[in-house]
């Protein structure tokens, strides 16, 4: 019978029928999707029609308004009188700021932490261990309110500020010399002490604050000299490549490129006769005015961000290299390699396979937390569009929309670029 | 995640259904739904026995006792300047009494309805007294902290700017506590908002003797309740209890005589009291609703006296606040 079907034409169309499972998921799909269709048009719909009826503005005019409140940390210029639209600007890079900065330290961090839980060293086996059960096993809300309270409270105020710099160590060293009797010493050390000037960077509970560069005219050479250094360093990387593939000579790649990178612009800088001069902060009525300030916000939920991620970090670099056969370190010692070489040559580029995943999971989860920085009023994105703007316009649906499409490009950003990574590190089977 | 929560609940309010009657919905549940601040005393803190007390408080006591005639039916929600408008937009509560400042945009374009002013404020200052400062002038240079989504976060880059003055910067801080914190543990030189909040906040450092309140005031910060937009019933409710609250007070009816005032030849007092017509039905309420109230909480003076007069730790004056044939501007519209 099934034969007679198959050879006869007229039957062999399809027919509408439940029993035909590709006809039957097909008309499933085209029902949800039209579902889906009008439970997203109706909610539109609705959220129109109640948002008209309590009188409230809706649309995205607001970006334009006049946002009015002041932020702390701006990474570009921005005062009360720009618009929503620029605040969000400066809350998204205050964000991003934060999340890259935390997401390096916390990798040197966890990378550091995990490999020393591995140490056969008890003292530092134990250290390392008890840093990633404290660090991950507590909330980090607490470990950001923990490194703002606790390190405000123990800092000074701006006119009890703690100076930095070479004079109070000189100064220190010499009064110490001439107090037990070496005044001969002390003395001249005092003095060079003095003519240091005072120290430049300053330590208070309003942050911290450094010497800002200014650089004057001739400023283009060195900024020229600087790019040469790095395009030259890039071409003796691919050489000293090259030439170690074909003879298996080896070249010293990164002293040379530190060197070609300090010295070249040094050298542009004394021919225009060192165009750059300092704007050093000073004290003056309540604060320190000028100069480049760090404030202790910013300081306090990187601290937090990166050393409670450092904690899961370690964990997963830990099991990464447990992964690595023992048989490999094994090989590698037999070869002649020494510790270091064997871990950084075999161990290490195997152990990525493992580990890149998972901290990509943990970068994403870093980025996500920074939004806890609100708690210590520090003015990242979330504090300042979903927090104060949405507050002052009660545009929510807008402004959670943009938030989350913002929260979501960066992770999936973060994980494109880890995925690349990934595919780079993986096994490549031959 | 409670700030998330919340405007989660607000997204999905917006997106919801219509809601029924504010005032039926109240008497179905049995309780008001009240939002108030995290603890300010004199506004709205819990006292030892862990009851919520204080004007703002009162406030939504006396709206409870004009419903219930039980003035402890009412379920207080402590909210930040931030999370307030987001709840009260949502339908988390029925009424916000949290010293909020009366201003177009929130009465407009956010969907709100200002019931009137229950308390004629002002921003200020609070500085420590070791910077022998004598003025707001002097404040060049200053770092600010202030909590994030009120008006005074708006004002004071207006004032620095209308004065010629640059600060070093303003910290915003999501919570009035964190806020305090930060001022308190030196973070900043001053701590600006409403005078009144000053005042009650000065009372919770460690030592408010170091801390002193800078003799000017920089903005006019109209606080009163408010509610949705969309209810006029519940608005019209919520707005004559304020105004009977302060009819009671020029009529001298107080929570300890309104058993007798009940009796009084007065025509004020009769249409006010319910012995003459029925103006509470007016609002769905029975015609003896303003007594329910002052039995209660008192009327507008007692409730100021109560909780931040000359006599309690706040101690401050009347002022603005008194009666408008007192020398204040407070004023009830009369019942009749």
């Amino acid at each position: 019978m099934s034969d007679a079907r198959l050879s006869d034409p007229a039957l062999g169309r399809r027919r509408w029928s439940w029993t035909d499972p590709k006809l039957r998921s097909s008309v499933i799909q085209i029902v949800l999707g039209l579902v889906l269709v009008w439970l997203v048009w109706s909610f539109y719909a609705n959220a129109q029609g109640n948002l008209s009826r309590l009188g409230i503005a809706s649309g995205f005019g607001f970006l334009e308004d006049r946002a009015g409140f002041a932020i702390s940390q701006t990474l570009i210029p921005y005062n009360e009188n720009m618009s929503y639209g620029r605040a969000f600007l400066v809350g998204l890079l205050n964000t991003l700021l934060v999340a890259f900065l935390g997401v390096i330290l916390a990798t040197i961090l966890g990378f550091l932490v995990g490999v020393a839980r591995l140490s056969k060293n008890v003292v530092i086996k134990a250290l390392a261990s008890a840093y990633v059960e404290v660090t991950r096993n507590l909330p980090p809300l607490f470990q950001i309110l923990f490194w703002y309270l606790a390190v405000l409270a123990a800092l000074p105020t701006p006119r009890q500020s703690w100076g930095v710099g070479l004079q109070p160590l000189f100064g220190a060293l010499g009064s110490g010399l001439s107090a037990i009797g070496l005044g001969f010493l002390g003395a001249p050390l005092s003095a060079f002490a003095a003519d240091l000037g005072a120290p430049a960077v300053f330590i208070n509970n309003r942050g911290l604050m450094m010497p800002k560069p200014i650089f004057g005219e001739g400023s283009g050479l060195i900024l020229a000299a600087l790019v040469l250094a790095l395009v030259v360093s890039f071409l003796i990387a691919r050489w000293a490549r090259k030439r170690r593939e074909a003879t298996g000579a080896q070249f010293p790649v990164f002293w040379s490129s530190l060197g070609l990178i300090i010295v070249l612009p040094l050298i542009a800088a004394a021919l225009v006769g060192f165009p750059v001069h300092m704007d050093v902060p000073h004290l003056r009525g309540f604060n320190f005015q000028g100069g480049l300030s760090v404030i202790p916000e910013f300081v306090a939920l990187l601290l937090a961000l990166s050393t409670y991620t450092a904690g899961f970090i370690a964990e997963i670099v830990r099991s990464g290299i447990l992964a690595v056969s023992k048989g490999q370190s094994e090989a590698a010692h037999s070869l002649g390699l020494r510790t270091g070489p064997t871990l950084r040559l075999v161990i290490i580029p195997q152990a990525m396979r493992v580990i890149v995943p998972p901290l990509t999971s943990q970068y994403l989860n870093l980025t996500k937390n920074s939004s806890l920085g609100v708690a210590v009023g520090y003015p990242d994105l979330f504090a300042i569009f979903a927090g104060t703007t949405l507050n002052q316009t009660g545009q929510a649906i807008e402004i959670i929309a943009m938030t989350m499409a913002v929260y979501l490009a960066i992770s999936i950003v973060t994980s494109l670029i880890m995925g690349w990574y990934n595919k780079r590190v993986a096994l490549v089977e031959r | 995640m409670k700030r998330i929560l919340l405007a989660a609940a607000g997204l999905l309010s917006l997106v919801g259904v219509a809601h029924a009657s504010t005032l039926d919905e109240v008497k179905a549940r049995g309780a008001l739904n009240c939002g108030v601040s995290q603890g300010l005393p004199g506004f709205s803190s819990p006292n030892d026995k862990n009851e919520w007390t204080g004007f703002d408080v009162d406030f939504c006591r006396a709206v409870a006792a004009a419903i219930f005639n039980d003035p402890t039916k009412v379920k207080f929600t402590p909210l930040s300047a931030k999370d307030r408008f987001t709840a009260l937009t949502s339908g988390a509560i029925d009424l916000l009494s949290r010293n909020t400042t009366w201003t177009m945009s929130r009465d407009t374009t956010l969907g709100f309805n200002f019931a009137g002013v229950t308390y004629y404020d002002g921003q200020g200052f609070l500085v420590r007294k070791s910077l022998g400062l004598k003025g707001s002038k002097e404040l060049e240079g200053a770092s600010i902290c202030v909590q994030t989504g009120t008006s005074n976060e708006l004002n004071v880059g207006d004032y620095f700017r209308a004065n010629n003055m640059k600060y070093r910067e303003v910290i915003a801080f999501a919570t009035l506590d964190e806020t305090v914190k930060a001022y308190e543990s030196g973070r900043c030189d001053v701590f600006t908002s409403d005078k009144s909040q000053l005042a009650a906040v000065r009372l919770k450092l460690t030592n408010p003797a170091d801390h002193v309140l800078l003799p000017e005031t920089i903005s006019k910060e109209p606080l009163g309740p408010l509610v949705r937009h969309g209810d006029d019933q519940w608005f019209d409710l919520v707005k004559w209890t304020y105004f009977a609250l302060l009819d009671a007070e020029e009529l001298g009816v107080t929570s300890k005589n309104v058993g007798e005032m009940v009796n009084s030849a007065n025509p004020e007092v009769k249409r006010l009291l319910g012995t003459d017509g029925k103006y509470g039905e007016g609002i769905g309420l029975t015609a003896d609703w303003v007594v329910r109230i002052v039995k209660a909480t008192g009327n507008y003076g007692e409730i100021y006296d109560r909780n931040v007069g000359p006599s309690t730790p706040l101690g401050i004056e009347r002022g603005l606040n008194n009666l408008w044939n007192h020398g204040g501007i407070q004023y009830g519209m009369p019942v009749r």
